[in-house]
């Protein structure tokens, strides 16, 4: 490792330009991460602040706060920041920072496309964020733009609202080409292919799926856009269009998106839990077999979003089907975890927590999703708040709980500095606590019937929305604390060594904390 | 694994900035456009061609920084690795990105339209909403009583084919003759690929009049004319796109750059122009042909 630490010192100095130039012009793979993460946690925050208004109008039945075309724009932006973002750029900066690291590589491949698939992503928020400030307001009809609501009777505005979602498609693509390009040809002499990281597979699955379906929602919004304004019926029948085609077309995207979502964050669970029981990964190959099956799987499963649109009934059952086939491989990572843990010698460090509660609630969030599978049990559930808790708690105890896992696992090793420890675990059980009274009541209502994305409720749902939306204030509050904990740390705090974890592999903690600007100008050798 | 090389991490660089302020300018003023086709505004176009305008300019200058960096050897083996990795993974996107178009075709023609005429349990659909309708692909008449002509494949579409088909054949040659470094062949044949080009999309705007002028097959002709043009124009745009690329290579060569050691520019343009010809060849059978 000694020419390891002989490269940094030399180039620690190499920052070139100074000050907002330094972002703006940056190829290094750090700055990009580092601009990634502050662009999706200020995201986050956005989102979230949206969802307290979904939740304050919520509060009491009866139209109390905004009125129900706000209220429609707010669930709509809500979704499409929290997913374009918050999630999707947080995982994409944590592969930034971290794969070039795990692999021994210089940088990430193209550094200067980097750049710019990070830098068109604020542009593509500001445009879609703006449109809520028109004459006419933004998007109001989900984030799932179904059509004849996102055609017929959408906006004038929806225009703005394509274009935006193009940026954020190039974005991912180039981020995801990037990202593969750099595992398949950066990795060090001796990092075959079954001696990489967890979360290093699960990104190059990732990106691979980024790559194949994103071009399929920029085709979604194309057609939307030629629907809406110049006059073709891709989505209408009387032209001999469908509007379930768009479902097709939206959800071949949208299945998969849902696992570029989770991928990543098996990845981070997959590193931390052997961390912290101080054991080796409990099947390695069959985590990274059963990661690309979930992938493939992906593919062929995305008419479970749509068993009330009446397919045929061939169609209900293999989809029904396909989509309980997912359990396996994703029981196999479940059971993995859980037997890495077995006589570990567990220490509950902070992203320890967030990583065990992680396991728990993102397989509850699975299990309503295996209820939903099937078809006749669906008919009951479909676009019910059952819907709405099932996907909360596979994206936000799920992605957001791993992500906040990464977060407190790796911010030692970007800062150099240990976070406040205690303010750390009071943002978990806080977060834990709320986040569990914020959604665990939305199956009761869910299964009671109280319908989605409405701005009032049936007068039976009032105590529980009440619940719920407590709840969610608590969550939202919550996350301040995060933002204090990142700040503190980034600002200062105990001095932390190259390996900061005890339990802790991979040459990510062969280098010193805080991470030189450039690590591996000469790749390690992986032995 | 092989002997060590340096990889080349440019240092900061302003291109990709300006690009995005660019793509910013280009998707807004593209959607205020949009938004002002039925009114008398046009503000938003000035937006669109100023963005444009910053895009070619950030083209040229990353382009030519680039063409720079590569002529003074910085580019290692592993570093056109990376890049041919990179255009591979690009060129599959664009892949998938016609897969939506063609997807959609697929979906209208095997189950919306019969669904529309009655097949299967839909009978219901047919006789309420629909009575008059019939089934039928080329869809020349749709539920809603717009009529159209169907565009044959003989005449332009089959000429059309083969000049692509050529043009592959060319790009060819091209290629067999950069790795041998016969600079005058490569010159002729790159040459002829650019040509071909240019004129299957003089052919393709012909064709458009025609259907415009003659057929009454328009974007807005139902499902037909919107797989039709949807599809044939996309694969215009990437056609042209496909010949600025050959033509930058083609100047390249011109000014003695890329030989049968270093030619990544050449065959990133030679695989976006054969990914441009099957495209061809799968729209030629099913929006033509079939």
């Amino acid at each position: 490792m000694s020419t390891v630490a002989e490269s940094h010192n030399s180039h620690h100095e190499h920052h070139g330009a100074k000050g907002i130039k330094r972002w703006l012009y940056t190829t290094n793979h750090k700055d990009i991460g580092t601009l990634y993460l502050i662009f999706s946690l200020t995201m986050f925050l956005i989102g979230g602040a949206m969802a307290m208004v979904i939740r304050a109008e919520l509060f009491q039945p009866g139209l109390q706060l905004v009125d129900p075309h706000f209220f429609n724009q707010m669930t709509t932006v809500h979704g499409l920041i929290m997913v374009f973002g918050a999630v999707m750029p947080a995982f994409t900066g944590l592969a930034n920072w971290m794969v070039p690291m795990m692999i021994g590589a210089p940088d990430m491949a193209l550094p200067r496309m980097n750049n710019w698939s990070f830098w068109i992503l604020p542009f593509a928020f500001a445009i879609l964020l703006l449109s809520l400030f028109m004459e006419g307001g933004g998007p109001a009809f989900g984030w799932t733009f179904y059509a004849p609501l996102s055609t017929t009777y959408s906006n004038d505005n929806t225009a703005l609202f394509v274009f935006a979602v193009h940026i954020m498609g190039i974005s991912s693509i180039m981020g995801a080409i990037n990202v593969i390009v750099t595992i398949v040809n950066l990795r060090a002499p001796g990092m075959t292919w079954m001696k990489l990281p967890l979360f290093v597979w699960t990104w190059l699955i990732t990106a691979f799926l980024l790559i194949a379906v994103m071009p399929v929602l920029a085709g979604a919004v194309t057609m939307v856009l030629t629907d809406k304004y110049f006059g073709t019926s891709f989505f209408d029948a009387a032209g001999g269009g469908d509007p379930v085609m768009f479902q097709h077309i939206f959800w071949f995207f949208g299945h998969p998106e849902v696992y570029i979502m989770i991928l990543p964050a098996f990845g981070i669970i997959s590193t931390i839990i052997p961390t912290f029981s101080r054991k080796k990964l409990f099947g390695y190959a069959s985590m990274v077999y059963a990661t690309s099956s979930i992938a493939l799987l992906s593919f062929i499963v995305w008419a479970h979003h749509m068993f009330t649109t009446g397919m045929p009934l061939a169609g209900e059952l293999f989809f029904m089907y396909a989509t309980m086939l997912i359990s396996v491989p994703t029981g196999v990572k479940v059971f993995n975890w859980v037997a890495t843990m077995w006589r570990g010698s567990i220490s509950f460090e902070v992203p320890m927590l967030f990583a065990i509660a992680f396991i728990v609630l993102f397989t509850l969030g699975g299990f309503s999703g295996l209820m939903l599978a099937i078809t006749p049990a669906d008919f009951q559930y479909h676009d019910t708040y059952f819907v709405v808790a099932h996907f909360h708690y596979v994206l936000v105890t799920g992605a957001i709980f791993s992500i906040m896992a990464a977060a407190y696992y790796w911010l030692p090793k970007w800062t150099g500095h240990m976070y406040n420890i205690t303010l750390a675990k009071w943002h978990f059980w806080l977060s834990l606590v709320s986040v569990n009274v914020l959604f665990f009541p939305m199956h009761f209502v869910g299964l009671a019937g109280m319908p989605r994305r409405i701005p009032d409720y049936a007068l039976q749902f009032a105590d529980f929305n009440a619940i719920i939306s407590i709840g969610g204030f608590a969550f939202g509050l919550s996350q301040l604390l995060f933002v204090l904990v990142v700040y503190k740390c980034a600002k200062g705090g105990e001095s932390v060594p190259n390996k900061v974890w005890d339990g802790a592999e991979g040459l990510e903690w062969e280098v010193p904390s805080p991470a030189p600007y450039h690590t591996f100008s000469t790749p390690p050798e992986v032995k | 694994m092989e002997k060590y090389e340096n990889y080349y991490v440019p240092e900061q660089s302003h291109w990709p900035i300006v690009g995005a302020v660019a793509m910013f300018l280009i998707a807004a003023g593209a959607g205020l456009t949009v938004m002002q086709l039925s009114s008398e505004a046009s503000s938003g176009q000035y937006v669109l061609y100023a963005g444009l305008g910053i895009l070619f300019y950030m083209l040229y200058g990353w382009i030519k920084n680039v063409i720079h960096e590569s002529q003074t050897g910085l580019y290692s083996k592993q570093m056109d690795r990376s890049f041919r990795q990179g255009m591979s993974w690009f060129i599959f996107s664009e892949v998938m990105f016609f897969c939506a178009f063609f997807g959609a075709l697929f979906y209208a023609r095997v189950l919306s339209v019969p669904w529309l005429g009655g097949e299967g349990n839909n009978a219901m659909t047919n006789e309420v909403l629909w009575p008059a309708f019939e089934a039928a692909w080329p869809l020349l008449s749709t539920p809603a009583g717009e009529t159209t002509q169907a565009m044959g494949w003989e005449g332009l579409p089959l000429i059309n084919t083969l000049i692509l088909l050529s043009s592959s054949v060319t790009i060819h040659f091209a290629h067999v003759a950069i790795e041998k470094d016969q600079r005058a062949k490569v010159k002729l044949f790159l040459g002829a690929t650019v040509m071909l080009g240019c004129i299957f999309l003089a052919l393709q705007v012909l064709e458009y009049i025609h259907a415009y002028r003659d057929l009454d097959l328009t974007l807005q002709a139902g499902i037909y004319g919107n797989t039709f043009f949807m599809l044939t124009g996309f694969h215009g745009m990437h056609v042209t796109l496909g010949t600025v690329l050959l033509l930058i290579v083609l100047l390249r060569i011109f000014k003695g750059h890329l030989d049968s050691k270093q030619h990544f520019a050449f065959q990133a343009a030679a695989w976006y122009w054969h990914f441009v010809d099957v495209v061809w060849l799968c729209l030629f059978v099913f929006v033509y042909v079939l």
